[in-house]
């Protein structure tokens, strides 16, 4: 059992406040998806989680200590992180791209036997073992951010932090990807937190939603909780309505205005 | 056997191959049954001049080579070599500038200090001229930019100059040649391009990382910072004393990763060591080409490069024009 909290967070670009005073505890073995419209704050939030960005003011602990305390390594092994716009420089093979997981616990000799085993699992779990030797610059965008979820379960973190990994994917693959999330923190007890744009996707998928809006938590709860009509009038400027469908709350976007 | 050792030890046969006919070929061919009678006067020839020559052309290729793939790793950009770059022209203006006050001919280990500061200089503008963005447009823009002040400050020490055997010494100079070379010169390079290469290698699985983007590296646990460093000063010091010795030698750094990259994979890490060996092999084959050219003078082994390296940077740029675009 671990935990991720964040407290008090401030993050200022160019003078302007992004993140304007964020406090949240997360526990692990719960999946928790951020919501809000673009630019309120959500991607910088998950950085500075990750212990990847520096905050103006407040700090983050992992459990008693601060991310930014930590060593590097020590960091990448606890948590890890999916950039939003994945890059992949080089026409790699998708196995040698999972395999850069592990790159927090790789010694000089190189790659172990143990290493190779957690590389192929993760491959297993997200479902890209198939695709193993191809190259990652041939494979579609849905492809990709499957292999780029595999490099991260590959460093078998406490702490998954996705911004936006279910992008790009079609909606078996968003499913599958939200059922492996899901199994990795109530099977398997890990701290899973990601960005979403779907609103029905993540209630489908989330245990608990906070939804931000310039910069500041709107709602925290769970998903019937987070995502009311004022909430979502609040956020987005849109007029929505929650309806009972059959694999959880559906929200439909009936139109503009709040 | 995984193609990458296959390749590897495919290489370092062609470098012990392409040293032999180093020692042998020249002017004066020398059969290797004759290379171990002392009385003989070509015994001069072979380990007084081209001893010498050989193992600077290997650890120059080495260095080149490896540098130029630890740039293209770090940058993403398959274009990086120290001397598409620039890197290779400010260590040369480093160079020129201690020849030009004089200093360079009392003390070697000035001009190499001087070439290894130029190229400090060089690496770490061009990451900052480059930005976080590994953009290849911008890149090569910070290059044409340190291309251009380098030149500029080397024409400005020739137009001053005090006298025309200074001239004619920089500009011989310039275009690179492994020709005469002593070896106490190679007693002063290849320490530093041996440091300089343990320095790259270091940095190899950083560099791994880094095909995931620098938000991706630092979150496996890559120290940026320490890399940056770690890289400028690795180049400065490959770069930097193979200039110093040798002059400008271009496009070995660029040839090299590249035609490697298939055979071995493209991981950044690993194409380290292949490209170093490639390097050798490369400027090795180049030098004994110059040597056997049929001319008046020998052509200089820079400007070989150059007209060979030119039509190769352009067809580059050319099949990457999709990515730039």
């Amino acid at each position: 059992m671990s935990t991720l909290s964040a407290h008090d967070i401030e993050v200022r670009l160019g003078g302007k406040p992004v993140v304007a005073g964020v406090a949240a505890t997360f526990q692990s073995g719960t999946v928790t998806a951020i919501l809000g419209p673009n630019g309120a704050g959500k991607s910088t939030l998950l950085a500075c989680l990750a212990g990847l960005r520096k905050p103006n003011a407040g700090h983050v602990r992992l459990d008693e200590t601060d991310v930014l305390s930590m060593h590097a390594r020590a960091r990448a092994r606890r948590i890890g992180f999916i950039p939003q716009t994945p890059e992949v420089a080089w026409a790699v093979e998708a196995r040698i791209l999972v395999g850069l997981g592990r790159t927090p616990f790789i010694g000089s000799s190189g790659l172990s036997l143990e290493d190779a085993a957690a590389i192929d699992r993760a491959m297993e779990a997200a479902g890209v073992a198939e695709l193993a030797d191809r190259d990652v610059t041939t494979l579609s965008g849905g492809e990709r951010g499957r292999v780029l979820i595999a490099r991260a379960l590959a460093g078998d973190p406490e702490w998954l932090l996705a911004d936006e990994p279910l992008t790009g994917l079609d909606p078996g693959h968003q499913l599958d990807a939200g059922d492996l999330f899901r199994a990795m923190a109530h099977e398997q007890g890990r701290g899973v937190i990601v960005t979403l744009h779907d609103l029905s996707l993540a209630a489908r998928i989330a245990d608990r939603i906070i939804v931000m809006a310039a910069g500041k938590v709107l709602a925290d709860g769970p998903p019937g909780e987070a995502l009311s009509p004022e909430v979502m009038a609040r956020a987005y400027g849109v007029r929505a309505r929650v309806i009972e469908g059959a694999g959880g709350p559906l929200i439909e976007i009936v139109g503009r205005g709040g | 056997m995984s193609r990458r050792q296959t390749t590897i030890i495919a290489l370092v046969a062609l470098t012990v191959l392409l040293s032999m006919v180093s020692m042998a070929a020249g002017r004066v061919w020398v059969p290797f049954s004759d290379w171990l009678d002392r009385g003989d006067p070509r015994w001069a020839i072979i380990f007084e001049l081209r001893l010498p020559r050989t193992i600077l052309a290997i650890g120059v290729g080495a260095a080149l080579g490896m540098s130029g793939a630890a740039m293209q790793g770090y940058t993403r950009n398959p274009l990086a070599d120290p001397g598409a770059l620039g890197v290779s022209s400010m260590a040369a203006l480093g160079a020129v500038l201690t020849l030009y006050l004089g200093a360079g001919a009392a003390e070697p280990w000035v001009i190499a200090a001087a070439a290894m500061i130029g190229a400090l200089i060089a690496v770490m503008l061009l990451l900052a001229l480059s930005g976080q963005a590994s953009s290849i447009v911008t890149f090569i823009l910070a290059g044409v930019i340190l291309q251009t002040m380098a030149g500029a400050g080397v024409a400005l020490a020739l137009s001053l100059a005090p006298n025309p055997w200074a001239v004619n010494e920089i500009i011989n100079w310039l275009m690179g040649s492994l020709a005469d070379r002593s070896l106490g010169e190679v007693q002063m390079a290849l320490p530093l391009i041996a440091a300089g290469c343990v320095m790259l290698m270091f940095i190899g699985r950083g560099l791994d990382a880094l095909t995931l983007g620098e938000t991706g590296a630092r979150s496996l646990g890559v120290n940026m910072t320490a890399t940056r460093w770690i890289l400028a000063i690795g180049v400065a010091l490959t770069a930097g004393a193979s200039v110093a010795v040798t002059g400008v030698i271009g496009f070995v750094g660029l040839i090299v990763p590249h035609l490697l990259r298939p055979l071995v994979g493209a991981r950044p890490g690993g194409l380290l060591i292949p490209s170093a060996i490639g390097g050798a092999v490369l400027v090795l084959a180049a030098d004994i080409a110059v040597r056997l050219t049929p001319a008046a003078g020998e052509v200089k082994l820079g400007v070989a490069m150059a007209v060979l390296g030119g039509p190769f940077f352009f067809a580059l740029l050319l099949s990457l024009r999709r990515r730039i675009a």
